[in-house]
């Protein structure tokens, strides 16, 4: 039943290898249709192409959301629990059979999904807002992959348990790796139980058999399964930045309890922050609004940021001690930036710190909200997000899957390398445009914002005209960044030479950086600068934005 | 280490100075952002409003015929326009896909505006101010505005409410 990797020295067993490549390859087909879809959207919201039928823009839209956001994703963080749960701690595999069946309902809601969107059945977009109504057979689908992701977090609670009871890992607590893994899944379980709560009556209505579904409790419910399910992605995504910097560079979180007090702190606050999504709506009282969103969601904040030091920091101290310790940079100068997996976990870094969590922090204020609700910069905000950070850092770990689990080289790595600065090059720009458009007051989910057939007639300032082609341009290249990925993932695992052991090994892996001497004043001064100009960063923007919301017309 | 157990005594194991200053510092900022919701509502002078009443459409489009009735002055498009007094109360219906009645307001005077939709979600977005809020059926959502500028506004959907969306603007002119 087991084997040993002849390169990490793992006992791995050989029925969960096929699990993780299954997940993982339907989700890459997931993500190379997102991005086509992505495109045809871009190209229709860019007036100056205004590509697709208004009635096929919005199908497309509402693939694209539901691929990229949902499928692509959560196919990934299945592989990434089954891996995290079996492989990095020696442990067996604990019901096979089940993992296959969840896996045959999570495909089958996916084509469900997509074929009532694509026959015209659920033009309702993403959050599929009541009382807009789609076909039984679209809320059947995201019922059963829903259900299908839940038994493959039974099974990954189970094979823990199972590898805890079997001493497989040692004594010790679990692997910070899987414990972040661990915080994702029972996110994912106080995700997936609203989505159960809003879905099954919304798919009752649908088939006549309740009346109506109230607009607000499902907003409510909605946003418990719809912006839960991202915080699912984060603790997934800072996961695997804990695993890049051990692997890249042996780099171990300084201070492992605070590591994992941030990760309670996410399970405590991140999912009230949902409430967010209800700050312009009527009902909820102002109390509600900022006892919700920000001291709860400040929890979760705290913890993003107590990441954001203990990340790379762990680079920073690893580096050190191996004698990069000339001034404040010499280490981050002196890393691996040959391994594309570093550097797309370096990048998702800086993108989703700089651009996700600041506009996110600031989108999440009672008030300010009130400029960008609905506008393009909400998109233009889970750019920065789910993908800069999460789709970024799941690329990037992707190049540890194909040689470890799928036994293959990496081919064209010259391209390989490329890609991580390629796709966060453009998820930049892209992100960049949109949220300035939404600035602006460009709404997102709009056919034509020149408003043509209306009574009245509109034109947004001039300047929007440049800040489309930004969008893009960006969007184009990060389109050319997940192309190439795809090309790479494909061609490597399909055609590529099988690998033999530890020489075959393109990507770095790490040895153990030298014990630590004696030590004294700060110890990653470097990470501390970098977390410095960060908070300046977010002081200015959250300023303009205050200042901007101070000159609208009066409102209460 | 990612991969394996803590060594020994980690939950023991002191803060870095560094890493204590960085949450510290991260834990006032919170704080402060917090602060400032709050005080908003005291200093500030924009806020969501909270003032919402149960109805329904029919209800609703009755009492806004009403409001109308009392302060048209005109009609374009088709559609009425109406003229409030200041300071007080406009009826505005967000219907799949249009928006009713075109308003005119003076500069400085205060309008309770009541909204609601008489179908599905509809985004209130009043441009180029760039205000936005979200409008339910069933609930008459109160926004007490205050135009501090004049001249010409567009009031857009942003909520997607089916094919026709991109034609649903409603026209606002605040006189000085």
């Amino acid at each position: 039943m087991f084997t040993t990797c002849d390169i990490t020295g793992f006992k791995v067993d050989k029925r969960v290898l096929p699990l993780i490549k299954a997940n993982a390859v339907v989700s890459v087909v997931a993500l190379l249709l997102a991005v086509v879809a992505a495109m045809l959207v871009l190209f229709t919201r860019w007036q100056v192409v205004h590509l697709l039928p208004v009635d096929w823009y919005y199908r497309i839209l509402t693939l694209h959301g539901v691929v990229a956001l949902v499928v692509w994703i959560v196919f990934w963080e299945m592989a990434g629990l089954l891996f995290g749960s079996t492989v990095v701690l020696n442990a067996r595999m604990v019901t096979p059979w089940l993992a296959w069946v969840a896996f045959v309902m999570m495909v089958i809601g996916t084509a469900l999904v997509a074929f009532a969107v694509l026959t015209g059945k659920a033009d309702v977009l993403f959050t599929s807002y009541a009382p807009l109504r789609a076909d039984p057979l679209y809320y059947l689908g995201i019922i059963l992959f829903a259900v299908g992701a839940l038994i493959v977090i039974g099974i990954f609670f189970a094979n823990i348990i199972v590898a805890k009871k079997e001493k497989t890992y040692g004594d010790g607590p679990l692997p910070l790796f899987t414990f972040g893994l661990l915080t994702a899944a029972i996110l994912g379980v106080g995700t997936l139980l609203p989505g159960a709560v809003i879905y099954v009556p919304t798919f009752l209505w649908s088939l006549g058999l309740i009346d109506s579904v109230n607009t607000i409790v499902y907003r409510l419910i909605f946003w418990g399964f719809g912006h839960s399910a991202q915080q699912v992605n984060v603790a997934a995504m800072i996961s695997v930045w804990y695993l890049g910097a051990f692997l890249t560079v042996g780099g171990t979180s300084i201070n492992e309890k605070v590591s994992r007090i941030a990760f309670l702190f996410y399970m405590i606050g991140i999912n009230l922050a949902s409430a967010h999504h209800l700050l312009v709506d009527p009902i909820p009282s102002p109390s509600w609004k900022v006892l919700n969103t920000s001291y709860f969601m400040y929890l979760a904040v705290l913890a993003s940021m107590i990441h954001a030091f203990a990340v790379p920091s762990a680079v920073e101290v690893a580096q050190r001690r191996r004698g990069y310790t000339k001034g404040l940079f010499d280490w981050l100068k002196n890393c691996p930036w040959g391994n594309p997996a570093f550097v797309a976990v370096f990048l998702a870094i800086i993108i989703f710190g700089f651009i996700g969590g600041v506009t996110g922090v600031i989108n999440g204020a009672e008030q300010a909200n009130m400029i960008i609700h609905n506008t393009i910069a909400v998109p233009g905000h889970f750019k920065g997000t789910v993908v800069g950070g999460t789709t970024l850092t799941f690329m990037g770990a992707t190049y540890y899957l194909i040689p470890l689990i799928f036994r293959k080289k990496i081919s064209m790595f010259g391209l390989a390398k490329a890609v991580p600065w390629l796709f966060a090059g453009g998820v930049v720009i892209l992100s960049a445009g949109m949220s300035t458009l939404g600035y602006l007051g460009v709404p997102r989910r709009h056919w034509d914002i020149t408003f043509g057939g209306g009574p009245f007639t509109y034109s947004f300032p001039a300047i929007t005209d440049l800040f489309w082609v930004v969008a893009v341009v960006g969007g184009v290249i990060a389109f050319l960044g997940v192309l190439a990925w795809v090309l790479v993932v494909v061609v490597s695992v399909f055609f590529g030479t099988p690998v033999r052991g530890k020489q075959d090994m393109q990507l770095t892996l790490s040895d153990m950086p030298p014990a630590e001497e004696h030590h004294t004043g700060f110890v990653a001064p470097g990470t501390f600068a970098l977390t410095i100009i960060f908070m300046i960063a977010f002081l200015i923007f959250t300023t303009l934005n205050w200042g901007w919301l101070s000159v609208m017309w009066e409102v209460k | 280490m990612a991969l394996v157990s803590p060594e020994k005594g980690w939950f023991q194991k002191k803060v870095a100075k560094d890493e204590k200053m960085w949450i510290t510092f991260a834990t006032i900022v919170a704080l402060a952002l917090f602060a400032i919701m709050v005080l908003w509502h005291v200093v500030g002078k924009q806020n969501p409003s909270y003032t919402v009443y149960s109805t329904s459409p029919d209800e609703f489009y009755k009492m806004a015929q009403a409001n109308w009735k009392q302060y048209k002055v005109g009609e374009e498009s088709g559609i009425p326009v109406v003229k409030p007094a200041p300071d007080g109360d406009v009826y505005v219906i967000g219907t799949t896909w249009s928006w009713e009645p075109v308003i005119i307001l003076k500069k400085g005077a205060k309008y309770r505006f009541h909204v609601s939709s008489m179908d599905l979600l509809h985004g209130f977005s009043l441009q180029p101010m760039n205000m936005n809020f979200l409008i339910h059926p069933g609930y008459d959502y109160v926004l007490t505005f205050k135009p501090t500028y004049s001249g010409d506004f567009r009031l857009i959907c942003n909520e997607y409410c089916g094919p026709g969306h991109h034609t649903m603007i409603g026209k606002i002119v605040v006189e000085d």
